[in-house]
């Protein structure tokens, strides 16, 4: 039985749905050119995946092995249709900016993979953080992708932060370089790749970093001169 | 009948009905978020229709219910769609004040770019605004108003201003900007919006038609 603190470091950090399990990049890659678009589709993922996951858990002792996949894939559309009817109705600009990616959240692995691996196999409230911190991951990845993205290829930040607050958000957009023309390529589809695998990249060289000193601190204990 | 195949039937029917169960909930939930958003949501789209309608003709100019107030149209050749579109009219009382409709620029650099025109009674565009398109951001977006004023300049002209020799982008010899890396974009928006100019002469007598049943 993982630790509450296991959970917790497994969904933002080492087992992180976006950088490190790559799942979900279908929205992660196509969502990700502001950061308002990215928290948007970050938050609704987020609560897809925390109630499947307290879902899928509380039912894992009912279902048969056999039919856990249907009832699964079940659980999980209805709950996306579900986030889909509300933001249309509460949320309806976003809703129309992000188009047919709220709907795909059901394609998303990360879901179903959180079901099959974890939800299904601990208890409700392990689950409950499960699903909350592996969503939490995946929302960050995305609006840290979201962030470089708009940055590079707009100079802004938080454009359109109306669309997801309500009209008071419309003064938040930051100009962080103003008159700046725009880097094309980093809004674009390729963008989303190269700004992915930046993130990655930056991640893995950071965790090597950590890992170097202890050994290097041996290293001069060991060597007298 | 065996034991087994007894127990492997009870399971089967187990989970079928299992399955049926949960397929029962699911639909439940969902009709039932459904219901409580219906309303809802037709009121936003009603409000996001209204609100960009109003960007062309501002909701001081008219009286009539501009969304119930509608008429469709299908031109292929001048509003660039086979599809059937619904052009809505404004109206103080019952005196025409304008129509507003969407236009296609099938020749855009990437896909259709949809506009709505608004046009007055005398035949002068009261704007333009893009609906939806798919241009490059950053290059062809600056035909959004988020982005630039450059789809403002339309406001006011007509087919008679600027002259039909001036009707076209700076580098076709016509009096518009394009932008920087950008001409296809401009120069679809502007024929469209030329056609569409077109259409309303050519239709003029039934898009101003007084509504058919007085309210």
């Amino acid at each position: 039985m993982s630790t509450h603190s296991d959970i917790v470091r497994n969904g933002l950090w080492s087992n992180n749905p976006g950088l490190v399990q790559l799942l979900g990049l279908c929205p992660l890659l196509a969502v990700s050119n502001s950061v308002i678009n990215a928290l948007g589709l970050g938050l609704a993922t987020l609560l897809v995946l925390t109630a499947s996951n307290v879902a899928v858990s509380a039912i894992r002792n009912v279902v048969r092995d056999e039919i856990r996949i249907p009832v699964f894939v079940l659980v999980i559309a209805a709950f996306v249709t579900t986030v889909e009817l509300a933001m249309n109705a509460w949320l309806h600009e976003l809703y129309t900016v992000l188009g047919i990616f709220i709907p795909l959240i059901v394609t998303n692995c990360a879901i179903i993979g959180r079901a099959e691996a974890f939800a299904s196999r601990n208890p409700v409230g392990h689950a409950a953080l499960d699903g909350f911190m592996m969503g939490l991951g995946f929302a960050l990845a995305l609006v840290a992708l979201g962030a470089l993205r708009e940055l590079l290829g707009r100079g802004t930040l938080l454009a359109d932060a109306d669309l997801l607050f309500g009209p008071i958000a419309a003064g938040w957009t930051l100009t962080i370089i103003p008159d700046f023309r725009g880097f094309l390529l980093a809004v674009l589809p390729p963008g989303a790749f190269i700004g992915l695998a930046l993130l990655i990249a930056a991640k893995n060289a950071f965790e090597r970093r950590q890992q170097r000193p202890a050994p290097a601190a041996s290293a001069s204990l060991a060597d007298p001169a | 009948m065996s034991e087994a195949s007894n127990n492997l039937r009870r399971q089967m029917l187990g989970s079928a009905g299992l399955l049926a169960l949960f397929a029962v909930i699911g639909g439940v939930l969902v009709a039932g978020t459904e219901a409580l958003t219906r309303e809802r949501i037709v009121e936003q789209q009603r409000a996001s229709l209204r609100s960009t309608l109003n960007e062309v003709v501002p909701a001081d100019r008219y009286t009539n219910a501009l969304l119930d107030d509608v008429m469709t149209i299908h031109d292929p050749e001048l509003l660039g769609t086979d599809e059937v579109l619904t052009a809505y009219r404004a109206r103080r009382g019952l005196e025409p004040v304008a129509v507003l409709f969407p236009v296609v620029a099938p020749d855009g650099y990437s896909g259709d770019i949809r506009l709505l025109v608004g046009i007055n009674a005398q035949g002068t565009l009261t704007g333009v605004r893009v609906l939806n398109h798919r241009e490059t951001p950053g290059l062809g977006d600056a035909i959004e108003t988020r982005r630039s004023d450059w789809i403002l300049q339309f406001g006011g002209l007509s087919l008679e201003n600027p002259a039909p020799s001036r009707w076209a982008v700076r580098k076709d010899g016509g009096q518009f900007d394009q932008f920087a890396g950008a001409t296809i974009t401009p120069r679809a928006v502007v024929k469209a919006v030329r056609r569409a100019l077109v259409f309303f002469d050519t239709h003029r007598e039934t898009l101003l038609a007084p509504p058919a049943e007085t309210p």
